[in-house]
């Protein structure tokens, strides 16, 4: 885990992602900055998270943030973005109508 | 009554006890004794003057309600009783003020009354303009409209009648995705991301070059993925210059497809020729067609070389491939160095052109390929023609399978190349013979010129070479010392031999003695004669039939004969070009009946073939005639013999 800590504030770490580059870093970014935000709240920066995206990119984004969860999701091609976060959280973004 | 404190209270007393007094006694008194007590005395002018005692007398006043001024003794008459009688009751009112007031009760009539007045007044007085407003509109109520001289008319303009429109997009494409999210699974993940990182840092820093270099290599795939979207465009932009060119010259392409000349009828065995489209290129204008060729595969494009045939002009030469389906501008284009003296077109693989050029290379180019050089050239290898090649046939594949040509030059040589690997091996044929003529010491040095060259159909090792000196010279691959047959066809240049499409045996020449002539092999006269008034350029057999036969002349006229109809005369002589414009080559195309021919201008002119021209032999009722070469054959034997 210290591994880790010292990446937490070095590099966006992505799994999985269906984005084209522009669309991933921008997101990439909001997520960050809304777990940064909302460090204690999961709900909120998840709110925030979904209804920046909504805004930005169409809407019926879905937004889920958690330390240990499983899901199986269908997605619109293009709009998929499944990331870690400082070292202990994992953040999954996607649009589907 | 206001009494001064300061007299003293029994003063006042006192006086109290005149106020009581005055009102029992008289008032004068009272008011000088009251006068007297504080202030000093100010007699009035017309005041009495009355001694103390006088003063002091007491004076009884009686107040009455009765009006001193109302008359006591009212006497009125009584017409009852007839006497006068006093009235007692007399009005003791005396009035000494009297004033009218202007209050109204409100609920009486005149109060109503008022109270409606004033409220139109007041409205009236608050709002001046509105109040001229109000009366002019009031004042045109009041005028009245003519109720017989007008009417009142209205419409409806037509709207629109509304549609539903729907529509159904298609969604945007959707995937599965599954993961889990633990902490073992990011602890996992931001390991090797880590170990990915450093490994990549480390390649970062030995090799700042290769960034260079992916940059330029993103920019050549950008470059190529842009040129693959031309490419593709170029298929369609070539398909729709078709179209384009098609709706231009589209009376022609229905002329060439349908068109067959109903007067041909009338005109007896005459034939015309009708113009179809004109094949020129802006370069060309200068050079001069000297070989056309037919595609044997795709029966719409030809090859037409161009160059010059004069000595002193020699400049580059063309190579010009057109298609029927676009006349404006060639297929395939190239360049060569020297002119183009003649070229073939390879009778199966059609995309191989042999090519004979005026400097003495011959090169076979690929249509393939997309460059402009030849695959093949004689330049760099031995055994190159020291003089204009005049000639070039395809031959069939060798043992080897390798392909192979032969070419006939004016240096007198009859070479065979073949298309080894990446370059031409030349061997010699046969040499012409020299003329007897020459003498003796020169022979080696002055060639005989061949200037046609032809193979036989069926037997492909039999061929014929015709000399600048009007000589035909039969000869077979076979035989390379030895030509096997020698005709005297011509006093001057021959300018083309041909063997016959059906008929084993026969051939004709042309030349620049103006004579088209007719042979059989075995025979040393020419089977027919003809003369065409000018030097004859080119003669082409015609595909369909084994009498007719083409032969195009300097003075730009075609002549067309079918020996089966007319042993002596043309068919059809028609001018196909302008003035002074001279044709050098004709061919026949294999599956259409049009013909090609080429001036000296640098065109190309294609010409349909009236029904006339195109006959078969007549069908008797009830006979069925067999087709194919046999009949051919046998029509040319026919006419031989009876000749023979």
């Amino acid at each position: 885990m210290l591994a880790c800590k010292h990446l937490i504030h070095d590099i966006n770490n992505d799994n999985h992602t269906d984005m084209p580059e522009e669309m991933r870093v921008e997101t990439m970014e909001l997520c960050v900055t809304a777990c940064e935000k909302f460090a204690t709240n999961n709900e909120s920066a998840a709110k925030m998270i979904k209804e920046s995206m909504d805004k930005k990119f169409g809407s019926s984004w879905h937004v889920v943030i958690g330390e240990g969860f499983g899901f199986e999701i269908t997605h619109e091609v293009k709009n998929l973005l499944y990331m870690f976060f400082g070292g202990g959280l994992a953040v999954c973004v996607w649009k589907c109508s | 009554m206001s009494v001064p404190h300061k007299v003293g209270s029994v003063k006042s007393k006192q006086v109290s006890s005149f106020v009581m007094q005055d009102e029992e006694e008289g008032l004068d008194t009272a008011e000088g004794e009251e006068w007297m007590q504080g202030k000093t005395l100010v007699k009035p002018p017309d005041q009495l003057d009355l001694t103390e005692a006088e003063l002091n007398e007491e004076i009884t006043r009686v107040l009455k309600a009765s009006n001193p001024n109302a008359p006591q003794n009212v006497v009125r008459y009584s017409f009852k009783e007839g006497c006068y009688k006093p009235i007692v009751f007399v009005d003791q009112m005396a009035i000494h003020f009297e004033l009218e007031g202007n209050l109204v009760h409100k609920d009486s009539d005149e109060g109503r009354r008022l109270m409606a007045e004033q409220a139109e007044v007041d409205d009236g007085g608050g709002d001046e303009r509105p109040d001229n407003v109000a009366i002019k509109a009031g004042k045109r109520e009041q005028k009245l409209t003519n109720q017989f001289n007008f009417n009142e008319r209205a419409s409806q303009t037509i709207n629109n009648a509304p549609r539903d429109i729907s529509c159904q997009t298609e969604p945007p494409p959707r995937a599965n995705f599954s993961a889990t999210a633990n902490q073992w699974e990011i602890y996992d993940f931001y390991v090797e991301e880590l170990q990915r990182r450093e490994k990549s840092k480390e390649k970062h820093e030995g090799q700042f070059l290769n960034k260079e270099e992916d940059r330029s290599k993103k920019k050549m795939i950008q470059a190529e993925t842009q040129n693959d979207d031309i490419s593709q465009l170029a298929m369609v932009v070539k398909i729709i210059e078709r179209m384009v060119n098609q709706n231009i010259f589209d009376d022609v392409a229905q002329d060439f497809m349908y068109f067959e000349d109903a007067s041909d009828e009338f005109r007896g065995e005459k034939g015309t020729l009708l113009p179809l489209w004109t094949f020129q290129y802006d370069k060309a204008k200068s050079l001069s067609v000297t070989a056309l060729c037919w595609n044997h595969k795709y029966n719409d494009l030809f090859a037409v070389g161009l160059g010059s045939h004069e000595f002193t002009q020699q400049g580059g030469g063309l190579i010009l491939f057109y298609t029927l389906k676009n006349p404006s501008y060639p297929e395939f284009i190239f360049n060569t160095a020297s002119g183009v003296m003649c070229l073939d077109i390879h009778e199966h693989l059609s995309y191989l052109v042999a090519v004979g050029l005026y400097d003495g290379c011959v090169a076979v180019y690929n249509l393939k390929k997309k460059t402009d050089q030849p695959i093949y050239n004689s330049r760099a290898s031995s055994g190159k023609h020291t003089s204009a090649v005049m000639q070039v046939k395809w031959q069939k594949d060798d043992l080897d399978s390798n392909h192979n040509f032969i070419s006939v030059s004016a240096d007198g040589r009859v070479v065979s190349w073949t298309l080894v690997k990446h370059e031409l091996v030349f061997t010699d044929i046969i040499k012409l013979p020299v003329i007897d003529t020459i003498p003796d010491d020169l022979k080696d040095v002055i060639p005989t010129v061949g200037t046609s060259l032809d193979f036989h159909k069926q037997k492909d090792y039999s061929f014929l070479v015709g000399t600048e000196h009007g000589k035909i010279h039969k000869g077979s691959k076979y035989y390379s010392s030895k030509f096997l047959e020698k005709y005297d066809a011509h006093f001057m240049n021959i300018t083309r031999v041909r063997w016959n499409p059906f008929h084993p045996d026969v051939f004709i020449s042309c030349g620049w003695d103006w004579m088209v002539k007719i042979w059989d092999q075995t025979m040393k006269s020419p089977v027919f004669t003809f003369e065409l008034k000018t030097s004859v350029t080119d003669v082409a057999w015609a595909p369909y039939s084994s009498t007719v036969f083409a032969a195009v002349t300097t003075d730009g006229k075609v002549h067309v004969f079918d020996l089966n109809i007319n042993k002596y005369e043309a068919l059809c002589q028609q001018k196909v070009v302008s003035k002074k414009t001279k044709l050098f080559n004709i061919e026949f195309n294999p599956v259409h009946p049009i013909i090609i021919v080429g001036d000296d201008r640098g065109h190309v002119t294609s010409l349909k073939l009236s029904p006339n021209l195109r006959k078969k032999p007549k069908e008797k009722k009830g006979q069925d005639l067999p087709k194919g070469p046999e009949v051919e054959i046998a029509k040319m034997e026919q006419l031989l013999s009876s000749l023979r």
